[in-house]
Order: C-alpha cells, then structure tokens, then sequence
C-alpha cells in the first residue's frame, strides 16, 4: 500500500515538487474518500482543508432560494479543490458534493499554514501551485458570467 | 490532412436576392426560446437549396423581416433544410412562432463551408457553446457519415443550464456511438445533472485527440471562440488547423452592402467561416 507521499507524488500537484518539500508537506495530508454525494465541506464552515482530487468529481455548489442547489465547477481528477484555507478568516464560502465516488489527499490548512509560515521557500511552492488554478478559474466565471 | 485547408466559398447565384416562398412542415421546440423548422422542398428546390456544412440561408418572416441563419439539418436529406433559431429580436420571434402549413421565405445558401473534406484524415476537434452547436450539426452528420475518413473525433459543447442544451435525444445518441466522444458542460446545474459543470474550454484536456494532428472547429458567442481558440493555441494547436465561425449583421448575404464588413472581410460572402489564423487579429480590434 503506498504512503501519502508516494501519492501524492502522482498528483500533477507534486510535480517539480522537491522529495524535501513533498515529505515536508505529506506530513499535513491524508487519504480521503467519499461517496457520491458526500459532502467535502458546506458553506460558511471552517475550511480547515484542501484536497488534491485523485480519482471521481466534485461539485462545487450554492444555494438558491427557488432553485435548490445549484452547481457552478465541477473539480475533476488531478485538480485543486478548496482555496478558503488560504485566507483568514478561513471559511469556506461554497458547498464542495462529490458527484461520484472520489479518491482525494486532504491536507490539513493550519498545517500547512505553518510549515509555509515556518520556511517561506515552501510556503512559495504552495503559491506557485495555487495562483495559476485562481486565476484560470477566476477567468473561466468572468466569462461563464457573460454567457448569463 | 495533406496540404493546406481551404475554405469552400458559394458560388454566385443566378438569383440571389429572390426568396423562394416554401412552406414549414414540423416545428419542435428545443429550448424556452430555440424552435427547429423543417422546411418542405420538392426536387426543384432541393437543387436550390442543397448546401454543405456551416453554410447560412436567409430566412424572411413576411411583413417584419429577414435574418440570416445557419443550415442546422442534415445537408444528405435533401426534401428539407432545417433550420435551428434563438428568438433574440423580431425578426427570429416571428420565425420562431412559424406553425406546420406557414409559409416561410428562403434565400440561399449563402457563404463558406467548414473544411471538411480537407480535414480528411485528421483528428477531429468540434467545439460548441450555446446556440453555436446549430452549424456544426451539420459537422457532426458529416463526420459520423464518413467516420473512417476521420482519425479520432471529439465533440465538446457547452451551454447556460441543462435546459438551454440543444437536441438533448441526439446528444443522447451520440454519447452512444462507438468512436465518438462527447463531453457536455453546463455553466451552472441543478441537481438533474450530473456531469461537468464550468466553461467549455475545461473540457479540453478531457479531449481523446491528438493536438498536433487536429483540426479544430468553434462556433459560439464571440467572447467562447476567442477564448477557446486562444486554449486551444496555448495547448498546442496550430491556428491555421483552427477554424472558426463568425457572426456580423448580414442583410443582402451577397457582399453588396457592406453591414457585415469585418476588416477586409465581409463576412457573409467571404465567411462564415475562417480559418483562425486569417482573423485572429481582426477579433482584438473592438471597433471591427
């Protein structure tokens, strides 16, 4: 059976990612798997982790008064789900559903915070794998907003 | 593909600004505000009207006006031309509300056609947001009636909510068929679906081709094609294996008046099909 770090090294996530660094931060994650349907997080809890989808789908959704549910991105395999972590006061601001079984390394936030925190080289590994998602996605909503 | 892919420009017509008067023989509502039409031809019109994938005729309602819209049918079945509409104005409300037994009036069929026979030989790339799935249905027809012409062949479509996508049997029909992919994306979902959700171009990388021997063809709001051919160069795509389908006011459909000049172009005689590498630039300048 493979250790968290063997994992996530398959992750597109671990890529370029020091052995260091990589042992470093396995010591925050965990394997995690959830049913579809389950729940990764709700809306307005505290986000105290982020995950690194292995394997199934995501959903990230909010509610709408007369429309129930709605989805807006589905997180798929080899994707970051979850970036509420990064920012106090660290709450998550959309329901995260899995749509379909789904294999994930969870990552402790304040874990992480603090070994980022504690050595800034790794704390900027971390930036440079999460801006450039952010930014894609932030630009992906401007346009899904056009289409509205 | 071998050599360069062209597009096939319509030759003149004899008449061209003459409507034939035709009559509508099904209609069937798509979407809240998308109708289909079956428009009757017998063989005299079937000649006329015969048409090949992306090209548009001009659709008259009598008494408020013409717009030009894409041949959404199947072009090998020729007792009819099918058209898909959006009632966005006047003009499509009225073809919209068209009953079995109305009389429609046609023009056409006007302007370029994808590169398909081209293309033979290549992976096949067919990216849709919205109402652009209408002139690449034609596409789709083609490509599964020719199948072993083609290499691999993807379909990616994208659409507002599950209830704006369009021919949803179809797509049912097509997520069947062997060697052909299909992957739809909704901009937001309830809880019926339960397949991708955000903007099209995500579905890129979920695309069973290969991006060096693609060809890729878009059609969408203008805002989707820019984006989407910009993803597609940024993974690898050449522009010149990139085709596009563009959208201006079209009013004579034969390069007389002008209305639909884009740069050098006008898009109705010349269009509507590019190949992106040839409007690429043109598509950054806001005032064209």
């Amino acid at each position: 059976m493979k250790d968290i770090a063997a994992l996530l090294r398959e992750h597109p996530f671990a890529r370029e990612l020091g052995d260091d660094i990589v042992t470093l931060i396995a010591g925050c994650a965990r394997n995690a798997i959830f049913q579809k349907g389950d729940y990764l997080f709700r809306e307005g809890a505290p986000a105290d982790h982020f995950y690194l989808i292995r394997d199934g789908a995501v959903a990230l959704e909010t509610f709408a008064p007369g429309c129930g549910a709605v989805a807006f991105l589905t997180v798929k395999a080899g994707e970051i789900l979850g970036a509420d972590w990064l920012v106090a006061p660290y709450r998550s601001s959309f329901d995260a559903r899995a749509v379909e079984l789904t294999r994930a390394i969870a990552f402790d936030g304040k874990c992480l915070r603090g070994k980022c925190e504690a050595d800034h080289h790794v704390g900027y590994e971390m930036m440079k794998r999460f801006i450039p998602p952010l930014v894609q996605r932030l630009r992906l909503a401007r346009l899904q907003s056009l289409d509205a | 593909m071998s050599g360069p892919v062209s597009i096939n420009v319509a030759a003149p017509r004899a008449d061209p600004m003459a409507p034939r008067f035709l009559t509508v023989r099904r209609r069937i509502r798509e979407s809240a505000d998308v109708a289909t039409l079956y428009i009757a031809l017998d063989d005299a019109d079937a000649q006329k009207f015969a048409c090949r994938p992306g090209q548009f005729n001009m659709l008259y309602a009598f008494g408020v006006g013409e717009i030009p819209v894409s041949v959404s049918g199947d072009p090998a079945l020729l007792d009819r031309v099918t058209h898909t509409i959006r009632a966005v104005g006047a003009v499509s409300s009225a073809l919209v509300k068209l009953r079995p037994g109305d009389t429609i009036g046609l023009r056409g069929p006007f302007g370029g056609s994808w590169p398909l026979e081209d293309a033979a030989g290549s992976d096949m790339l067919v990216i849709a947001g919205g109402i652009g799935l209408v002139p690449l249905r034609p596409v789709i027809y083609h490509l599964l009636r020719r199948r072993a012409d083609y290499g691999r062949v993807s379909l990616l479509c994208g659409a507002r909510t599950l209830d704006d996508l369009l021919f949803r049997k179809e797509l049912d029909a097509w997520r069947r068929t062997p060697d052909f992919q299909l992957r739809v994306t909704l901009d937001r979902a309830d809880r019926r679906w339960a397949g991708d959700v955000g903007y099209v171009t995500n579905l890129l990388p979920k695309a069973r081709v290969d991006l060096a021997e693609t060809v890729a063809m878009i059609c969408g709001p203008e805002v989707m094609i820019r984006a989407t051919a910009q993803a597609l160069e940024d993974i690898g795509v050449a522009p010149t294996r990139i085709f596009v389908s563009l959208e201006r006011n079209m009013k004579c459909a034969i390069g007389l008046c002008g209305h639909c000049q884009f740069g050098p172009h006008f898009l109705c005689k010349d269009g509507p099909v590019y190949c992106y590498d040839r409007v690429r630039d043109f598509l950054a300048i806001r005032e064209l």
